[in-house]
């Protein structure tokens, strides 16, 4: 019943945006006889500009976001954000839930209301999933690196940050990944989740191989290096996460560095180290669902993470928001969050989606035995 | 209902008066939706995807549980559940024993049994979570100890290990084999044991003769409970021991939603048909166990 509501005030959006744009005078590239299809939009212009959106999005008043942690990279205050300037509500579902998850939902609930807009996952499941997507370009389009976005629109990367290891200072001190080898990391050192699994622990592991003579193509080193680790008792299997950090069960802990940054509101002391012989960089990516069940809304969420304000957002949380050469060109970048932001020099390398697989295949088969007791 | 099944089952009676004639079977449907919905259907579908490939039938999903890491989740899983059922059971009934002893509606009694009933349903991420907090690295019973000369992980940390799952699991165990295995001690009467004496029997021939022949049968019942119960549990194993997927629950959950493109849905469900099998197996053993040791009470 909601949704037979729904469809009919999509179809009076359609109609009303349909109505300006003729009257306008304006050629849209929508051909179909009932005018703009907000689930068929490819850019802010297709509603008549961003009050056409904004007013679309109003009408269907919620957004359904998947798989958005309030602790990560700033959601919490991104989310409350978006429904304050809007007032449109957000849906937020599985919060702790992995990339997987997200594309798992949208093939399980396409169709019905619950079904999620929008997706912020890993590159390796994006480009797996693009059938899944619906392409969209953002006002701020010009401001993400050519590199870093689908020509198309079917998916851009958000934010990103480097592979770093954040410790308890008033415990410890670390100068390289080597360290982590003393006795005095005895029953410390985790991962943000198993790398057969989780995509920040894959680099984790990977970060570890650079960092052990390993390349890129091979994480074998990585491998190896976690198995003496566990030999040596200082490696602990469980996943690292805000309460074991604080409550100090996982002192040192192999994570994204915008991630670990936000473990010093628990811990003080809490320290983030990216070693210098092995910066690995890695993006997240934004994309909307081909079922969105609330199509204008979800456009409307990007155009808004997309904006300055937006992309200062995921600044303050620590994260590297993909428009931040552009706005610091622009002059438009939060100066104090970039300052607050962990020191990194050595040359950034970031994972090719076939190393990527490369890296899982060899992780799958050596894994568990590596790390068995 | 029973009234309207009864009248149906008798076929020369006339059909009463304004009533429609429901066949007999009529009272058992719920019972057979409920069971096809959330028994069969769901197994069938395990079953079809374990043997479903990229095209068509196959039998990859089959040959990869060979795989030596997924061969060693499966001694694991198997290792923990029998390792906690054991305990849970033996140490379970001694205390369901101590209980069933005192008076019946005392307030032991009452506070224990309230006790197992909650704590039997405390598994998941708060127990192992609670576990953590007081037993691991930085627990504060592992720091107490620590500051007088005890260190308990001397030789790693034994708590995200095997051994560390089994303690834990036998922590919900043991109150659920209380809750179960009371009824039948509750059956065996007092007047038994002074019959053994009169008779000029012994402890010993008592429980070897009397209480321990009438009690197996629901022993080997609960033991069985017990088994599948830590053979299913996920999340507190998923809390705790989050690398390499030391048990087959974990396995699955990798296999379902692993973001690094080892994602196979297939394995997942070849890895449950695998379970299924266990658990018939370990059934099929517990009948015919109970078919031995229960024959004489019919």
């Amino acid at each position: 019943m909601a949704k037979q509501v729904n469809r009919f005030a999509r179809a009076g959006v359609a109609l009303a945006t349909f109505a300006v744009i003729t009257a306008c005078g304006s050629t849209t590239t929508t051909g179909t006889s009932s005018g703009v299809n907000a689930a068929t939009a490819t850019s802010a212009a297709a509603f008549g500009g961003m009050s056409g959106l904004i007013a679309a999005a109003r009408k269907e008043g919620q957004l359904n976001v998947i798989a958005l942690p309030p602790d990560w990279a700033n959601y919490g205050a991104i989310i409350s954000g978006f429904t304050a300037k809007y007032g449109i509500k957000v849906n937020s579902a599985n919060p702790n839930g992995s990339s997987q998850d997200e594309v798992n939902a949208v093939r399980s609930q396409g169709g019905t209301s619950r079904a999620p807009d929008v997706l912020d996952i890993g590159m390796a499941v994006a480009l797996a999933n693009t059938t899944l997507f619906t392409p969209y370009q953002v006002t701020e389009w010009s401001g993400i690196p050519t590199s870093q976005k689908d020509p198309g629109g079917l998916w851009y990367q958000d934010y990103g940050g480097y592979m770093s290891i954040g410790y308890d200072s008033s415990k410890f001190t670390i100068t390289s990944v080597q360290d982590l080898l003393k006795p005095a990391f005895k029953g410390a050192v985790a991962l943000n989740g198993d790398p057969t699994k989780a995509n920040a622990a894959l680099n984790g592991v990977m970060m570890a191989s650079l960092a052990n003579g390993g390349s890129l193509d091979s994480i074998a080193q990585g491998v190896a290096f976690f198995h003496h680790l566990n030999q040596l008792g200082n490696f602990v299997p469980i996943q690292a996460t805000t309460a074991t950090v604080k409550n100090g069960t996982t002192p040192v802990v192999f994570d994204w560095d915008y991630l670990s940054a936000a473990h010093g509101k628990d811990v003080p002391t809490w320290k983030v180290f990216v070693p210098p012989n092995a910066v690995l960089g890695g993006y997240y990516a934004q994309a909307i669902s081909k079922t969105a069940p609330d199509p204008a809304a979800a456009r409307l969420w990007e155009e808004y993470l997309y904006s300055v304000a937006g992309q200062n957002l995921w600044l303050q949380g620590g994260a590297r928001p993909v428009e931040m050469a552009a706005l610091t060109t622009a002059g438009t970048l939060n100066q104090t969050y970039a300052a607050a932001l962990p020191p990194v020099g050595g040359t950034p390398v970031f994972l090719s989606p076939s190393q990527a697989t490369t890296a899982a295949t060899y992780l799958d088969s050596n894994w568990a035995q590596a790390i068995g007791s | 209902m029973t009234t309207l099944v009864s009248s149906a089952a008798e076929p020369a009676g006339p059909p009463f008066r304004g009533r429609l004639r429901v066949p007999s079977w009529v009272g058992v449907v719920p019972f057979f939706v409920y069971v096809a919905a959330f028994l069969i259907l769901p197994t069938a579908i395990v079953v079809g995807g374990a043997f479903a490939g990229a095209h068509g039938p196959s039998l990859t999903n089959i040959s990869a549980l060979t795989q030596p890491y997924i061969l060693d989740s499966f001694l694991h899983s198997v290792v923990l559940s029998a390792a906690s059922a054991v305990i849970g059971a033996v140490v379970g009934a001694v205390l369901a024993y101590a209980v069933a002893s005192g008076a019946p509606n005392g307030v032991i009694r009452r506070v224990v049994t309230s006790a197992c009933g909650v704590l039997s349903q405390f598994g998941g991420v708060t127990l192992a979570f609670a576990f953590i907090a007081t037993l691991g690295g930085a627990g504060f019973i592992t720091l107490w100890l620590q500051e007088h000369g005890v260190n308990i992980y001397a030789n790693g940390v034994w708590l995200y290990q095997l051994s560390g799952l089994i303690l834990v699991y036998t922590y919900f165990q043991i109150p659920l084999m209380v809750i179960v295995f009371l009824p039948a001690l509750d059956g065996i009467r007092p007047q038994w044991r002074e019959a053994t004496s009169n008779l000029g029997g012994t402890s010993w021939h008592y429980w070897r003769h009397i209480a321990g022949p009438l009690l197996l049968p629901a022993f080997l019942g609960c033991l069985l409970l017990l088994f599948a119960n830590s053979f299913s549990a996920y999340a507190t194993a998923a809390a705790l021991i989050n690398q390499g997927g030391i048990i087959v629950p974990l396995q699955i959950s990798n296999a379902l939603s692993s973001e690094v493109g080892l994602a196979q849905a297939n394995l997942a469900s070849s890895l449950a048909l695998a379970m299924v099998v266990i658990v018939v197996v370990v059934t099929a053993l517990y009948s015919w166990l109970q078919s031995r040791t229960a024959r004489w009470v019919r």
